[in-house]
């Protein structure tokens, strides 16, 4: 499910604004790493760190997109793919000069650890109240984009941009709040996943792979989508794994191809 | 790019890359091993820039290719008990070329993302494959005991590299030869076609998904014949032939050189493992930093890689010749 | 006459002086960069302190040299290309280091063929050694912990489960425990290999929860996938269900301790060595290694690996006088002994130039409100790699 929370960030850069970010891990990471250190050094309760992970890579993607990412808008995918490859490279060499090699510690508060029983059988505290997160998020967010102004805008922007700037929306500052949420989402991502998917330097490239499945698959531009798609990705691993360990993460991948060979635009794609 | 407009012949220029690694292997005859490592990739590179320079394919997943090469060279040797050079060769431009058709008939039916994570998801399961069959693969202690006859029955793989080297030229040679052949044809000329305009090119009646599947088996073939080479220099494979590192480094060198034209393939690679032969040895920790440093300035600034560059340079002291700097 | 004899006297002193001025060229490979090796520092330094602290010992003129390279993790062919240009751009006396598996046995047929003796200071699959005549090692191999382990997980236990990664040491810390455990009556209920790659234990955590057995035998690499799962086997309530964790050291690391937190108390581990472990030379190490990198700093196993490893080469360096013949070498090699390492006496066995040493059952314990690897008992004071123990009985 933590795929699902940092997918849907990318999701929502990609789909809606047409960026192929393939750096997303990197805001990911970040957002872990400020948890830990947040709380490790400062004592900051969990609920405020999470807080902090999403608002401060919020703003610090901003920077990015200001100073970086919009100038290659219009740019073609390959100069979009080599752009945020080179950024993932940056990111993992800054992330090791100042945290180093290990991993980011994490202590979740004791509400959230242990078992809970739940129609007879006990489920992993932790994980419940992240399908619980997630699910709420993507209600949050559903009735942003559905049902907001601001929504409505974003979508106006990607279908037209000349057509929308006409009619008096700012699409640059558009683009830069919808970045700074999908970045956002991508920080909080990891910040909550630091317990189950470890943070340190080499994360970005370590699951960029499942990130891109997860919006492949889901579909480009879809909220439903990603949800659907790490319910559908994280259930058959698991029980993958559960009933057939030998065959490991090959069904994942078998999987995939299989789906966007069916469906190009993923299950719930809208645009190419 | 050169493409549509260029002169089949082989101009003298081009003939400078074969003299300078020539002189290499006479007068720096301790940097056999990093030279071999350099032409391999070169042949790899030579692969991917048919496909994205000259087919506009994206693809992070290129070591599926270069992975089966290297594999089925070894395995044959290994395992099967083939060792003659020239076979295993054959049979790994054989398994590339399979793939590339069986993968490429698939997936170009397919666009921008979807594509990129197909090649990624071909490239991930074969690793996953190789991982598991150990029996087969030596799974991830890697595949020894590779053995390779002497070449032509008389050269033998010696621990200076000297053979290696000059092997390595050879096939890179023909490669070359090859993909030559292939860009300076109409069919090349239909390739750029597909690239700059794909509606127009499928307006004109042209055969768009079958001319890429078909450049995209040839370019697997010859990804594979560079994996065997890695397999038949260093008797060992070992499972970061299949992986994602290699891909992403592969794109790096292409651009850092310049995609789509054919020199950038040979530049790229060159420039890149020698920088990263010499700074890593430095400071190890920073060499991500850098080569992600050089990419974004690179992307952002010039896109064209180091060829890119020095047209532009020297394009100032040829202003009659701009015609023909500009079609670059 | 005076003169002459006088003559002769200087004459012999810049004969021996002048025979002096020698550099040993060590070949140091290991992984700095990459995504699955990064813990080359932990092996260079120690590498470096022990010269440090050592340089009076060598032959007067005698120097060493550290040419240090980079693998960047599990890349058999860079390692190979690195060790042929060691060998033949930097003329090399040795070749050490080493972290992965694939690297050493890429390199195994160089050292051979140019006849350069190979120090192996951490690659810990068994057959590794086997692979060339010029190879020694000063680390471990997975069999000689993981089959004390079985030996006397089989009296305090009926039922284990075993999960490992799936690689060479994965593959002998299974066989080994499986070997021992079940000769001493114990039965191993299932065995599962998880990828290498993956960090997400939960569903395997399951199923060996489901199977009830009374142990689960883990081995992965050390590190960040022994906490991931430290923190599956708590939160699926495997220690409430009264499974006991057991495996080889490496699943409990000095340097990851402190981010598995309380859930790796009572984890019980066979290893050759714990920063733990109250032994004066080990108290010297690693004060010395605090006094030079840093209070905050502690060694972990790789270093003790190179640590002793640069002892072995220092022996064959006094006793050549600095120059060093390969085959002499291996014989010096072949004889070790040292009883000043950290982990206590060890010793080379010159039949299989792998190295013995001695086993302890250790416990996490808070010790002074830190986590450490408390040693309990001693399981066997000279270790031999068992795998080729019973090899040889074949």
């Amino acid at each position: 499910m933590i795929l699902y929370v940092i997918a849907v960030g990318l999701s929502v850069t990609m789909g809606l604004m047409g960026f192929i970010n393939l750096a997303h891990g990197v805001f990911a990471m970040a957002g872990g790493f400020i948890l830990s250190y947040s709380m490790e050094r400062f004592g900051v309760p969990f609920p405020l760190a999470l807080v902090l992970a999403f608002a401060s890579v919020s703003l610090g993607s901003i920077v990015l997109e200001r100073l970086l990412y919009s100038r290659l808008y219009s740019a073609g995918e390959l100069a979009q793919v080599l752009f945020t490859i080179g950024l993932i490279f940056v990111s993992i060499a800054l992330a090791r000069l100042v945290y180093g090699t290990l991993t980011a510690p994490v202590f979740l508060p004791d509400y959230l650890t242990g078992q809970v029983h739940i129609l007879g059988r006990d489920f992993p505290a932790y994980r419940v109240f992240l399908i619980a997160f997630s699910a709420v998020l993507i209600f949050v967010l559903w009735f942003g984009v559905e049902r907001t102004r601001w929504g409505a805008m974003v979508r106006a922007a990607v279908d037209h941009r000349g057509m929308a700037q006409s009619v008096g929306i700012n699409t640059k500052r558009l683009f830069m709040l919808t970045f700074a949420l999908g970045s956002g989402l991508a920080g909080l991502g990891g910040a909550l996943g630091a317990d189950i998917l470890p943070v340190h330097w080499g994360y970005p490239l370590e699951h960029l792979v499942y990130f891109l499945i997860v919006v492949a698959v889901g579909g480009l531009g879809s909220l439903r989508g990603p949800f659907v798609a790490a319910l559908l990705i994280g259930i058959a691993d698991t029980a993958c794994k559960y009933w057939v360990p030998e065959l490991g993460a090959f069904l994942v991948y078998a999987a995939t191809i299989g789906i966007l060979l069916w469906r190009p635009l993923g299950l719930f794609g809208v645009r190419a | 790019m050169s493409g549509y407009v260029a002169d089949p012949r082989i101009r003298w220029p081009e003939w400078l890359p074969w003299i300078v690694a020539l002189a290499a292997f006479f007068l720096l005859p301790e940097y056999l091993a990093l030279g071999a490592r350099i032409l391999i990739f070169i042949l790899f590179a030579l692969s991917l820039d048919l496909i994205l320079g000259y087919g506009g394919i994206i693809t992070l997943g290129h070591s599926a290719f270069f992975g089966l090469g290297a594999y089925t060279a070894g395995i044959l040797s290994a395992k099967l008990g083939v060792n003659d050079p020239h076979l295993q060769l054959v049979a790994a431009a054989a398994a590339g070329a399979a793939l590339g058709l069986a993968t490429g008939a698939v997936i170009l039916r397919t666009k921008a993302l979807t594509l990129l994570m197909l090649t990624l998801a071909i490239t991930a399961i074969l690793l996953e494959v190789a991982n598991k069959m150990s029996s087969v693969t030596g799974g991830a202690d890697g595949l020894s005991g590779v053995q390779v006859n002497p070449l032509l029955g008389l050269f033998k793989f010696d621990l200076w590299g000297r053979t290696a080297f000059l092997y390595c030229l050879t096939v890179l040679f023909l490669g070359w030869l090859v993909v030559r052949r292939i860009i300076y044809s109409p069919y090349g000329a239909m390739l750029t076609g597909i690239r700059e305009n794909t509606a127009r090119m499928h307006a004109i009646g042209a055969p768009v998904y079958w001319r890429l599947v078909l450049v995209y088996t040839i370019s697997g073939t010859i990804a594979g014949v560079a994996g065997a080479l890695l397999t038949q220099v260093n008797q060992f494979v070992g499972l970061n032939v299949l992986g994602f590192e290699i891909s992403g480094e592969l794109l790096v060198m292409l651009i850092l050189g310049g995609v789509g034209r054919i020199y950038g393939a040979f530049v790229g690679p060159a420039v890149y493992l020698v920088a990263q032969d010499y700074l890593a040895k430095q400071f190890p920790e920073y060499w991500y930093f850098g080569i992600g440093a050089l990419l974004i300035v690179v992307v952002l600034f010039a896109p064209g890689g180091i060829l890119g560059i020095t047209d532009k340079c020297l394009s100032f002291f040829r202003p009659k010749s701009s015609a023909r700097a500009s079609a670059h | 006459m005076r003169l002459l004899k006088g003559l002769i006297l200087v004459g012999f002193a810049f004969a021996a002086s002048g025979a002096a001025a020698q550099t040993v060229k060590i070949g140091f490979i290991t992984s700095y960069s990459g995504l699955n090796g990064n813990l080359g520092p932990y092996m260079e330094r120690a590498v470096r302190l022990y010269i440090k602290l050592h340089q009076n010992e060598l032959p007067p003129g005698v120097k060493i040299e550290l040419i240090t390279r980079d693998d960047t993790g599990p890349n058999p062919d860079k390692a190979k290309q690195l060790a042929q240009e060691l060998i033949v751009r930097e003329r090399v006396d040795l070749l050490a280091g080493v972290i992965f598996t694939p690297n050493a046995l890429a390199i195994a047929p160089l050292a051979t063929e140019a006849k350069v003796p190979f120090v192996i200071m951490n690659a810990g699959t068994s057959v590794i050694s086997t692979r060339s005549p010029y190879i020694v090692r000063t680390s471990f191999t997975l069999w000689q912990s993981s089959y004390p382990l079985g030996q006397w997980a089989s009296k305090k236990f009926k039922t284990a489960y075993t999960l490992v990664s799936d690689f060479g040491p994965g593959h002998d810390a299974e066989q080994a425990f499986t070997r021992s455990f079940t000769e001493g009556g114990g039965k191993v209920v299932a065995s599962v290999r998880v990828p290498l790659q993956n960090p997400d234990f939960a569903a395997y955590m399951q199923r060996v929860k489901d199977a009830r057995p009374d142990a689960l035998m883990v081995f992965i690499p050390a590190g960040k996938t022994a906490t991931a799962v430290m923190k599956n086997f708590s939160d699926l309530g495997l220690d409430k269900a009264g499974i006991r964790l057991i495996g080889p050291g490496d699943i409990t690391t000095e340097e990851e301790l402190p981010n598995m937190g309380d859930v790796a108390l009572g984890a019980t581990t066979v290893f050759h060595w714990s920063a733990a472990g109250d032994r004066p030379a080990n108290k010297a190490f690693i004060a010395a290694w605090k006094k030079e990198y840093g209070a905050n700093e502690t060694p972990n196993f790789l270093s003790v690996g190179s640590w002793d490893g640069t002892a072995l080469i220092f022996e064959a360096i006094k006793q050549q006088k600095g120059r060093l013949d390969p085959d002499r070498t291996m014989e010096i090699f072949k004889r070790w002994k040292f009883a000043d390492s950290p982990r206590g006496p060890i010793s080379i066995d010159p039949e299989t130039r792998d190295i013995i040493q001695p086993e302890y059952l250790r416990e996490v314990r808070r010790v002074n409100g830190q986590l450490a690897n408390v040693e309990l008992e001693t399981l066997g004071t000279a270790v031999k790699d068992p795998w080729k123990e019973l090899q040889k009985k074949k």
